[in-house]
């Protein structure tokens, strides 16, 4: 007989299944020349990804004095938060100087709209067509799917015109908008993937039950979603902040971004260039996606730890 | 309670029919089971009753009521699936109040058909779980309670039991009878198991390939099997349909089996009688055979055979007689079978009354 772990029987994974059974023991940890040489790999990549953001903290916290002097790897001599300050508060970007605090709640208020906007709609639309009989429901899962995958630049222009003719071009809302119509087709396709998923009988019960499309969705189904929605959370929102091109293009002077404001402020040509304070900028514009990663992770676990998502 | 009535149902799936034509009428306050193999349309047939899946052709009427193109709330029946399909993120409570909140029911009455389902399926101690928390038999009963609940005159189960152990199959078969006893909704319920359809049913359809082979009460479909997929298909172990020649010639209607044994047909009552020389196939009861060695008062034929296998099940004991190529299954007493070990020859009767006849070319009952 070959291995007798090969005849265990399956295990049986049903809705009320609150811990995953362990599949096989596990084996006991040995270091040998496989392992040592990916921690090799693995300690390399660390650093390649450490020994920049250790500069640009250090940096950060220096006067322009001991900048002057070189010796980027060393300490603060004197800790200092002046660059923050500066940054958030004085910084000039073009021909205003208030600091990064401007691009800050502009991208705040373009998170919140396009957010709101493309998540419930996604949802609602990838319900509709994951539960419920949609004419031409494949075709449009096609164009949805074909529509993930149009690079904007082709249609940059294009979407120009049609903001320009909403009154809405050089603005926030513009902005808010183009984030919204661009990341609905792959944010549609995932609600829709992750609710084709729902037993069928669940559904039939509901219609039986209620047949309500709003009701269904509300009182069955969106409870339902706390894990997709996590999801979809932690991937818009680190997408729209860390956006630069759409930013760029649509907000005009008036609605830029966090990262654009970045642009400008570190490009200034004005004067001498504070190292420090460019650290400084760029670090607060990465702090924001980074808190929802930590905030949202957390609920994430529990979200599956808690075990009664799915039935 | 509305009666249910199915006109020249077909359903297709792209090429496929998967019902063909398809009439079936169930009267008010019946408790009808539907039986057949895997595959055959059942949980179809329930669908389309239920408005979930689109009738390709024909018409479904509920009382007087044509509700073919109604959707599946406005049908006013309730159904149990057979996954027990409860949300999972609402409480038993949830579960049971979400189809009487649809329905706009004040709040008082939608507590007080809570209270009287709990207390029918006693569910109190339950009602703040969540069905993660519950086990396959309170699952089941919240299923049961969130289809009584709605007062829906017509109630569909879906092989409600299957997931169920013996025992607790048992109880649950009782409890469904007793609700039906109290309430008289008019039921249909899909099994594969025929203990549940012959307890429970007041009437039973055999489908099979899409089509009634058979509808009537359990004792009707039982005893007068309207033809050979019936006959072989309920009982267990199977009837015995044994191939052989129809002949007059002595002056009373006989058969002659291929293994030389004749079988006196006079006590049969022939719907049509066949000619003589006509191939017939005589099906025996396992059940109905004289005990090993004995007789009955009017044998319809004796047969004379070797044991090959004795089963014992505990109630009963079922023998395998060497008979032609084949197999004869006898089910006898346990402690008559006692002496008895394979290799013995025993002598077996069977009763004139208990012969179950058919046409070897239509398979129709004669
Ligand atoms: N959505 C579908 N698309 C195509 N074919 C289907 C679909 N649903 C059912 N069928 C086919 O219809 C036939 C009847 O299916 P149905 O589910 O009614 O069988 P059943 O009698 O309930 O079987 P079982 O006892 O195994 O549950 C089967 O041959 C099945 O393959
Ligand atoms: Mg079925």
């Amino acid at each position: 007989m070959s291995d007798p772990l090969a005849v265990r029987p399956a295990i049986r994974l049903n809705a009320g299944t609150q811990e995953k059974p362990v599949l096989f023991p596990r084996r006991k940890s040995r270091i040998n020349g496989r392992s040592v040489a990916v921690l090799v790999f693995l300690a390399m990549a660390a650093a390649f990804y450490c020994v920049p953001l250790y500069v640009l903290v250090v940096t950060s916290f220096k006067t322009m004095e001991q900048i002057r002097q070189g010796a980027i790897f060393a300490l603060p001599t004197e800790w200092t938060w002046e660059p923050w300050n500066f940054a958030w508060n004085e910084a000039c970007s073009g021909i205003t100087c208030e600091g990064l605090k401007v691009g800050f709640w502009n991208s705040v208020k373009i998170l919140i709209p396009s957010l709101i906007a493309s998540i419930s709609l996604s949802a609602v639309t990838g319900y509709a067509l994951a539960l419920w009989n949609v004419r031409w429901a494949g075709t449009f899962l096609f164009i949805l799917f074909m529509a993930a995958f149009v690079p904007f630049q082709i249609i940059m222009f294009p979407l120009i015109q049609l903001t320009v003719h909403m009154g809405i071009y050089g603005s926030l809302w513009a902005v808010a908008f183009i984030h919204t119509v661009m990341t609905m087709p792959i944010v549609t396709l995932i609600f829709r993937n992750y609710y084709k998923d729902i037993p069928d009988e669940l559904i039939k019960a509901a219609m039986i039950d209620s047949g309500s499309f709003w009701r269904i969705f509300g009182e069955i189904i969106l409870p339902m979603s706390a894990n997709i929605l996590i999801v979809v959370l932690i991937m818009q929102i680190t997408h729209i902040w860390n956006d630069y091109l759409i930013g760029v293009t649509f907000g005009g002077p008036g609605g830029q971004p966090m990262t654009v404001n970045l642009a400008n402020l570190v490009t200034v040509s004005t004067g001498t260039v504070s190292y420090n304070a460019n650290m400084a900028a760029a670090l607060l514009t990465a702090i924001p996606p980074l808190v929802i990663y930590f905030v949202l992770g957390k609920f994430f676990v529990q979200g599956i730890s808690a075990g009664a998502i799915k039935g | 309670m509305p009666n249910v009535s199915f006109e020249h149902i077909n359903k297709s799936y792209g090429n496929l029919a998967v019902l063909d034509g398809l009439n079936l009428d169930v009267e008010d306050s019946d408790f009808l089971v539907l039986l057949g193999p895997s595959g055959c349309g059942k949980t179809t047939l329930l669908n389309l009753l239920a408005g979930l899946v689109e009738v390709t052709s024909g018409r479904i009427m509920i009382g007087d009521r044509d509700v073919t193109e109604l959707d599946p709330k406005d049908r006013g029946l309730a159904m149990v699936f057979q996954s027990y399909a409860l949300y999972p993120t609402k409480t038993v409570r949830g579960n049971l109040r979400f189809g009487l909140a649809a329905r706009k029911l004040d709040a008082a009455e939608i507590e007080r058909r809570i209270a009287w389902a709990s207390n029918l399926l006693q569910l109190d101690p339950l009602l703040g779980r969540k069905p993660a928390q519950l086990s396959g038999g309170q699952r089941q009963r919240v299923a049961i309670g969130r289809a009584l609940v709605k007062h829906a005159d017509v109630l569909l189960f879906d092989e409600p039991l299957s997931n169920l152990d013996a025992k607790l199959r048992t109880e649950m078969r009782l409890e469904i009878k007793k609700l039906h006893d109290e309430l008289k909704p008019t039921i249909v319920y899909v099994t594969h198991d025929q203990i549940e359809a012959m307890t429970m049913a007041t009437k039973i359809a055999v489908m099979n390939g899409g089509e009634i082979q058979q509808f009537g009460s359990p004792d009707e479909v039982y005893e007068r099997p309207q033809n050979l997929f019936v006959a072989g298909f309920i009982g267990s172990p199977q009837m015995n349909l044994n191939p052989g020649v129809f002949s007059l010639s002595t002056g009373h209607p006989l058969a002659a089996l291929r293994s030389g044994v004749q079988v006196d047909l006079s006590g049969y009552a022939f719907g049509h009688t066949p000619q003589e020389g006509e191939e017939i196939i005589v099906g025996f009861r396992p059940e109905h055979f004289s005990a090993p060695n004995g007789t009955v008062a009017e044998p319809a034929a004796t047969f004379d055979l070797t044991v090959k296998i004795i089963e014992r099940t505990g109630s009963d004991t079922i023998l395998s007689l060497a008979y032609e190529d084949r197999l004869l299954a006898v089910r006898t007493e346990p402690d008559r079978a006692s002496a008895l070990h394979p290799g013995d020859t025993v002598s077996v009767a069977y009763p004139k009354n208990k012969l179950n006849v058919f046409a070897a070319g239509s398979g129709l009952r004669l």
